[in-house]
Order: C-alpha cells, then structure tokens, then sequence
C-alpha cells in the first residue's frame, strides 16, 4: 500500500529501470509509429501540395505543436482526468451550446467559437470528452451495464452528437458517437442489446433519411451509389480520387510523380484526399505499408487498453484507440469508394491542424494511462 | 473489493470476447479497403489508367506553316505571318478582378466590355480574349502574369498586293483556311499538312509540358502562279480609273501569255481589301472575269469570219453587199449603224457590220459556226477550277433557226466570260492554235494543244484585226505607240428584265499585241459605263491600250512599229467614225 502509493506520487516517474522515453510516460513503439506517419505524411504533402514548402513547414510546426500536446497529456494522471471529466465534458457541452448561439459562420456551417486570442472548434473537445465522460459514467457502475445505466450513457453521447450535428459537422457527429458507442460496446453491452441497437438502425436509417439528413448529406449518399450520374458535379471527388488510386497499380508513380494531383484533377489533394495521391505515387505496396503502419498504431493502442488497470482507463484507452481505427476506416473508404464523402482528413497525413492536435491529445492520454499501470490500486 | 472481484472478472471474460471481436472488425476494415485497392489498383488498373491519362494527355494539333503564293518571279502575294491568339479560362480570370482593368487596356477594349464579355461566358473553360495580336503584343499582354490568360500560336493570312489580287487569290478565314478564290481552290495543297504533338496539360487547359511529337507539320508548299504583279498591278489600275472615270459599275480585265497559255493577269473592279476582314463581302471579292457571263457582242465576229476563210469560200477581199444596212431574217431585222454599202470581209470586220457578217454566217452551216465556238471552248468551264466559275451558254445549233444562226455570228445569243474569250483570242494570236489555260507558271508551253484554224487563216484575221485598230476602224483608241495591235470592239446591250436595254451596255475589247508576232492576248470588259459613251471602241479599247502599253514595257517585248508621225494622228479621235455596233 505505501510503495503503491509512492509510486502513484512519482509523478516525475523517476524510476531508473525504465527507459528515458517511459520516464516521460511515453510508449515508445507507438511514438516511433506515430512519429514515422507523421514523417510520412509531410513527405506525401510536400508531393500532394506540389511541392510547396511554405505547405509543408506549416504542417511541421503543427505536429510539433501536437507531439508537445501529446507529451504533456502524458503526463496527466489519469486519475486526475478521471476527477476532472464531468467538468471538461460539462464545459464542452455549455461550448457547443455557445456555438450555435454565437459561433462564426464558415463555409455553410457554425463550427467556430472565437474567445480573443483563441479560435477553436469546441466540438474537437467533444471527441476527447465523450469517451473520458463514458468511461467515467460506467467506472463505478456493475458491468455489462443494466438498462437505466444505460440509457444515461446513451444520453451523454447522444447529447453532443446532437448538438455537433446541428452546426452541422457530420464527420465530428460521427466519430463522438463511434467514441459513445465504442464505450458502450467496451462497457459489455450484451448482444442482445447491440443486436436490438443495430435493428433499430437499420429501421431509423430511412427515416433519418427523410428528416436528419441534409439534402448535400443526402446528395452525398446517392453520390457514392452512382457516382457516374453527374461526373462533372458531385460525383467529380469520388471519380477521380478512384482514378488517381488505380492509376497507382501495383507500385505507384514515384514520389511527386501524381498526376492526378500536379495537374489539378483531384480536388482536396492535400487534404481530404490525400490518400490518393499516395496510392498514386506508391502503389499498392506502398498503400498495404501505410495501413500496416495504422493498424500498428491501433493494435497498440488496443493492447495498451487491455493492459489498463482500472475501467475508466480501460474504457477511455480502448474507446479512443477505436476512434483513430474510425477515422482511418472512414477516410480510407471514403478515398477508394467504398463509403460515402464525409469531410474526415487521413490522421497524421492530411494538412490541416486542429483535428491532429486532438488526436495527439488522445494518444498523450493512452500513453499517460498505460505507463502509470503499475501505479495503479489494482 | 470482493464484490467488485467477481463483476469485473466476468466483465474481463467478456472483453476478452470483445477485444476479439474488435480486432477482428479491424481486420475485415482493412482488408476490406486492401481488397478495394487491389481492386482498384490490379484488376481495374488499365481502365483506370486510361481514364487519368484522358484526363491530361493531349494530342494537340502543331498548326502547319500555310504555303506562300508568289508570283511568277517569285514575289509573294500571300504570306502567312505569325500572330498569338490570347485566350483566357473566364472562371479563373473573374476571380482576379481587379487585374481586369489593366488587361483590357492592354488588349485595347474598354473594361466595361471585357467584364460583360467574361460575365457572359462564365463557367466556359476557353474563350479568346483577341485573336490575331501581333506577338509583341500579346507578350504584353502575358507580361501581366494574371492568371488564367494563355496565348497560342497562330498564323494570319496577309495578301502585300491586297486588292490588286483580291478576285484571284481569295482569302482565308481565321483559321486560316481557305473560303475564296485560290486559298479555297488549292486549299488543299497550299495548308500543309498539319503535325500533332502529345501534351500535359492540366485541369485548366495549360499546357504543362510537351511529352512527344506524334507528326512533324508538313508546311504547305509554296505556290508560283503565272500571275506577273508588275501586269496585274498596271492592270488593276488601268481599270479602276475607267470605272471611276465612266462611273461602271463593274469591270474586268485578263492578260494572258499566248505562247504559254498562262495568265499574266486576271483583275477586276469593284474591289475589296482581303487584310481587312470588314472588308471581305462577295460582292467585292467576285472574280467577275470568270463568274460574270456576257454576250460577246462584235467581238466575235472575227471567229465567223475566220470560218469563212477557213471553208475557202471567202477570202479577204471578197465583196459583201451590206446594203440598205439592214437584213430581214424571217421575222427578224439584223441592223448596222451606216449603211456600209458594198464592202469586202476585212471592212466587215473592221467596221463591224452585222449585216456583212450575217450574210457570211448564212451562207454557210449552222453546224461548222457551233463547232467552232464549242472547240474554242465556249460554253464549257475552264478546267482551272475556279470557285463560282460560269462556263456560259452556247446553244444547241439546232435551235438556232436563221436568227440565231445570224445572232451568234455577232456573239448574241452566246454568253461568255471574260477569260473564255480571252483564250479564244490566243487562237487567232498563236496561230490557231489553242492551248490550255494556266494560273500556275510554265515553265515551257504545253506539250498539248489542238489546231483549230490554219495559220494563213489566222493571220489573215489578224490583219482585219489590225485595221480595226486603225483609223478606219472602231478600235483606233486601242493602239499603242511603237506597236501594231490587233483588236476588235464589242458593245452589247445587256439584258435586264428578259429583254434588250435601250441604254445599259457592256464595252468589250479584246486584242493583241505586237500584231506582227502576238506575244499577249487582253480582254477589257467594262459593265455599264454610265458618263462619256458606251462603244466598246471609246471605253474599253483606252484601258486595253494603257495595260497593253504597261505589259510591253514589263516585259521589254521589242516594238514591231517604228514611231513616226502616224502616232500623233492615231491618238486624235477620228471625226466622222462612228463605230458601228449593237445588233438588233
């Protein structure tokens, strides 16, 4: 009981056993996994954004800026995050309301919240918040939950994706409700329960059709079944991305030999799309290499949940390890068209800052729960 | 801590499960998108393939170099010169605005107007901006850097002799190729073939970088026509001042090379400049010497007559009795001017008599009259392939009846062109011989060339040709100092309305120079002269005389005249000669 809780005052992490890495409460494979698709990734922008450097550095500055988010979270307690969730999650949620009341209007949608020196998107908390809140709802209660339980945790997801859906932000709305439900599943949910979740599903799916959905969501949808109806038009992103990917074949163009993206064809090249500039330019071969590399990460990140004592950090680790696999699968599927268009960046590789800076945060959280294991009670 | 033992390690069993299922979800993921790749990137790689390389691999046509015309000593009468198109995609160029102003000045147009124009063609990917600037212009206009404005190379037909040889030569339009003339007849030969090259070019139509040249162009091939510049230039003024002076309202005239059967110089009036598209209606660019048909008039008289030395019934010197001057032929009355009396067949000629001509023709088969003017070409096109060229009329002889018969031995009845007679002339210049037309220079006569008159008869004719250009007869306007010339007038009523004008005619004259060895043949045809007379004799024999005059001296053909003091009386206007002409 005192060398536990010694160990739980070392927050310096002292321990001379341990490598200068895990010293900082970083998870070495998963930092060398993250740090080379980040190298990746600048490498693939420099190409998709036609060799412009000014694009590249911007990038840089913002992963280092993510990699320090990262460092710091790590070395959060997680028994300290656990204290503190209801209020992060309560304040994101008072954020989010304030959104849709005073938020800047950008492109069609109110995403932003400007406090002063800071700009924002208070959902990107939310996709932090929602499973931290989760995991804190189901740590205390008897596991698999019953169904009062439940339904509350149902409603703190529900809640945001709902507000996050009205501004409206689908990729965001998607993946908070996939950290919920990740939760949910991890939680012990019986398949009963899933099943019945999942018929009701497929039977609100028509009706969120007719009243959920927009008419550019709905546009979308049909998009991705018929891309071919309007070549020029909606279907021009999806015809094209496919075009760059198969243009590819088996070991790619080369490095800054795209096509597709140096003459302008692919909308999105550097952002959205990028995977398909890298398909091009890499193949097939260099397209297995990069999801290896995602599905290291999210193995790890997996494992690093499974090893979590307590289930607040099990729940958090595995729901945001989940979440990243979501992101990859929904941007993947979206490049080579298998899903519909959902304006989600590739993580790591994408340009762009704030969506990276919150999953950097998560991995900082993973790697802070995973090191403090020995640390904990159990 | 017990009881919570038991929940979580079933909670533990559980997740175990879980963490199976979860893996196994991760790997249907990526397998799912791996097999869509593979899909995508093996099985549909060529289509897929094919389908980018559409997207910016490009043929692209390499305009080729359209061939110059040039006349027979080599200077050019058309040239294609290099000039930029600039040309601009309206999406991205109404993004920059404020650019706008300065392009349209440097385009020369005013910012309003270039606004509007963009405006309308939004959502357009090409659209030029000016054609035709010269480089050095359009260069400043690139100069600018405003994005989305491109130029490209092309070339503008530029004619240095203008309206001089407007008729002949055509033009192009501004793609440069042919409409009119001989840019439309040797369309063909004169554009070349042209290359194609394989490009990049990006979303925006730029071309980012040439990959191969699939064919080189093949530049058309240069052209020497039989034109002499010199010629058609003292041509086209010569009648330009008579039509100004006599107030017609259309002329032409041909020169043609009697030795070769080249044509030195085809113009007529009115005229429009082909630099200036504004310029370029049909009505100014009507190649009047073939397009326009005619009744030859008198000036075919001498045809008749060669067929009546020719049948050896006639000779120079045999009498005609031409009086009352008048001749009944069944409902018809043939009329000369005078009462010429009795007069032999050179007076025929050289007073022009219908009534003498008449009686020569009837005497003799209708028959022997068609074939002649059939072999010298008439009613039939020139095989030079004019565009709008009229082969005439020449009717059926046995149509003809008596009336006709007599007509047509005074060219009623019959229409021609200008060139057809023109040639039909080189017969009686050459000898009797009548050889092909060219447009294009010889460099030696024609191998082919048929006989049509024997040599005695056409020197014979030459020398009633030659009094006709005297003081005796109705051409004496026609001469020129230090030459014999051989010429015959016509004036014809025209015809408006399905019948003869009182008062609007046609003034022929068609000749030969120097009479003693005829080196050139030229035709004048000036269409309804409306100041200072009508007589083929008084308006178009002066202009075959100016142009005569000029291609002598040209091309330095040796007098066969010595000066003396008859050249100050041939130029006075003989008093009591009025010149008999007009049937009917």
């Amino acid at each position: 009981m005192k060398i536990s809780l010694l160990k739980e005052i070392d927050v310096l992490n002292l321990d001379s056993r341990r490598r200068p890495l895990e010293r900082l409460h970083l998870d070495t494979p998963l930092l060398f996994a993250l740090l080379s698709a980040a190298a990746l990734g600048l490498l693939v922008l420099y190409s998709a954004g036609r060799e412009n450097l000014d694009l590249v550095l911007r990038q840089g500055v913002r992963l280092g800026l993510g990699f320090v988010v990262l460092c710091l979270l790590a070395q959060a307690p997680p028994r300290y995050l656990r204290t503190w969730t209801p209020w992060i999650y309560g304040g994101g949620i008072l954020l989010l309301i304030a959104v849709l009341m005073v938020g800047e209007i950008s492109k069609g949608a109110r995403r932003w919240l400007d406090l002063g020196p800071l700009r924002f998107q208070p959902a990107e908390i939310m996709r932090l918040a929602v499973p931290m809140m989760m995991a804190w709802y189901f740590a205390d209660r008897p596991l698999p939950p019953r169904l009062w339980p439940l339904c509350g945790g149902a409603l703190l997801t529900v809640l945001p994706v709902l507000l996050i859906a009205k501004q409206p932000d689908l990729g965001t709305a998607l993946l908070v409700a996939c950290a919920g439900m990740f939760a949910l599943f991890l939680s012990g949910l019986s398949w009963k329960i899933i099943a019945g979740l999942g018929l009701l599903a497929a039977g609100g799916g028509p009706l969120a059709w007719r009243f959920a959905l927009h008419d550019y969501q709905r546009q979308r949808i049909l998009t991705f079944l018929d891309p071919q109806a309007d070549p020029l038009g909606a279907g021009y992103h999806i015809i094209q991305s496919q075009i760059a990917i198969g243009s590819g074949g088996l070991y790619g163009k080369g490095w800054l030999n795209s096509t597709q993206a140096h003459l302008e064809f692919l909308p999105e090249s550097s952002t959205d799309f990028i995977l398909a500039v890298f398909a091009e330019e890499f193949g097939l071969m260099g397209l297995c290499a990069l999801l290896a590399l995602y599905f290291f990460i999210i193995a790890r990140g997996l494992y690093l949940a499974t090893r979590a004592p307590t289930t607040y950090e099990r729940l958090l680790a595995g729901s945001l390890a989940l979440t990243f696999f979501v992101y990859i699968f929904v941007n993947a599927g979206m490049v080579c068209g298998l899903l519909p268009v959902v304006g989600l960046p590739l993580p790591l590789i994408s340009y762009g800052g704030t969506s990276l800076v919150t999953i950097m945060a998560g991995f900082g959280i993973l790697m802070g729960i995973d090191s403090r294991r020995r640390a904990s009670p159990y | 801590m017990t009881m919570r033992m038991p929940s979580f390690q079933l909670a533990a069993l559980r997740t175990l499960t879980r963490h199976q299922v979860v893996l196994g979800i991760l790997l249907l993921a990526t397998v799912g998108i791996i097999a869509r790749a593979v899909y995508l990137q093996l099985i549909n790689k060529d289509f897929l393939q094919d389908q980018g390389n559409d997207r910016y691999l490009r043929t692209v046509t390499i305009p080729a170099h359209r061939g110059m015309v040039l006349d027979r000593n080599g200077e050019p009468l058309a040239v294609s010169s290099p000039v930029d198109s600039v040309w601009a995609v309206p999406e991205v160029l109404l993004e920059n605005q404020d650019r706008l102003p300065l392009l349209a000045q440097a385009l020369g147009m005013k910012t309003g107007e270039l606004e509007q124009r963009l405006s309308d063609r939004e959502g357009r990917e090409f659209f030029y901006l000016r054609r035709h600037l010269a480089p050095d212009l359009a260069q400043r206009v690139l100069n600018l850097q405003i994005p989305g404005v491109y130029s490209q190379r092309e070339y503008r037909r530029y004619y240095p002799t203008a309206e001089i040889t407007s008729h002949l030569l055509g033009f192009t339009d501004i793609d440069d190729v042919g409409q009119e003339g001989l840019e439309l007849g040797l369309n063909e030969r004169l554009q070349g073939v042209p290359g194609s090259k394989r490009v990049i070019r990006d979303r925006l139509g730029h071309i980012v970088e040439d990959v191969e040249v699939l064919r080189v162009p093949e530049p058309g091939k240069p052209l020497t026509l039989s034109i002499d510049r010199r010629i058609q230039y003292v041509a086209y003024r010569a009648l330009k001042e008579a039509v100004l002076e006599r107030q017609a309202s259309g002329a032409s005239a041909v020169v043609l090379d009697v030795a070769t059967g080249e044509i030195l110089a085809m113009v007529n009036q009115p005229a429009g400049n082909p630099n200036d598209r504004r310029q370029l209606n049909a009505a100014l660019l009507r190649n009047r010497a073939v397009t326009d048909v005619f009744e030859p008039g008198s000036t075919m008289k001498p045809f008749t007559a060669s067929l009546a030395l020719e049948s050896g019934a006639y000779k120079p010197e045999t009498p005609i009795d031409t009086s009352p001057g008048v001749l009944q032929v069944g409902r018809y009355t043939v009329k000369d001017v005078h009462n010429y009396g009795r007069i032999d067949v050179t007076r025929v000629i050289s007073k022009s008599s219908n009534v003498g001509i008449s009686k020569i023709a009837l005497s003799m088969p209708a028959q022997k009259l068609w074939e002649l003017y059939h072999r010298l070409g008439f009613g039939a096109l020139s095989s030079l392939g004019f565009a709008g060229e009229q082969g005439g009329v020449l009717k059926p002889y046995s149509t003809w009846g008596s009336i006709g018969h007599a007509n047509n031995a005074f060219g009623y009845g019959i229409s021609v062109n200008t060139l057809q007679l023109a040639q039909a002339y080189t017969v009686l210049a050459s000898g009797g011989v009548r050889r092909p037309l060219s447009l294009l220079r010889r460099d030696k006569p024609p191998e082919e060339e048929t006989r049509l008159l024997s040599e005695d008869t056409t020197r014979k004719i030459r020398a009633m040709l030659e009094l006709a250009v005297s003081e005796a007869g109705t051409g004496a306007k026609a001469s020129v100092p230090g030459y014999r010339v051989a010429g015959k007038t016509g004036t014809v009523h025209k015809i408006a309305h399905g019948h003869y004008s009182p008062d609007r005619y046609r003034s022929v004259f068609a000749g030969m120079v120097p009479a003693s060895r005829p080196r050139l043949v030229c035709v004048v045809m000036i269409d309804e002269p409306r100041r200072g007379g009508y007589y083929g004799g008084v308006i178009a024999a002066p202009v075959f005389s100016q142009i005569m005059e000029g291609a002598l001296r040209i091309l330095n053909i040796p007098p066969d005249a010595i000066p003396t003091q008859n050249l100050v009386v041939a130029t006075k206007p003989e008093p009591g000669a009025v010149p008999s002409e007009a049937g009917r």
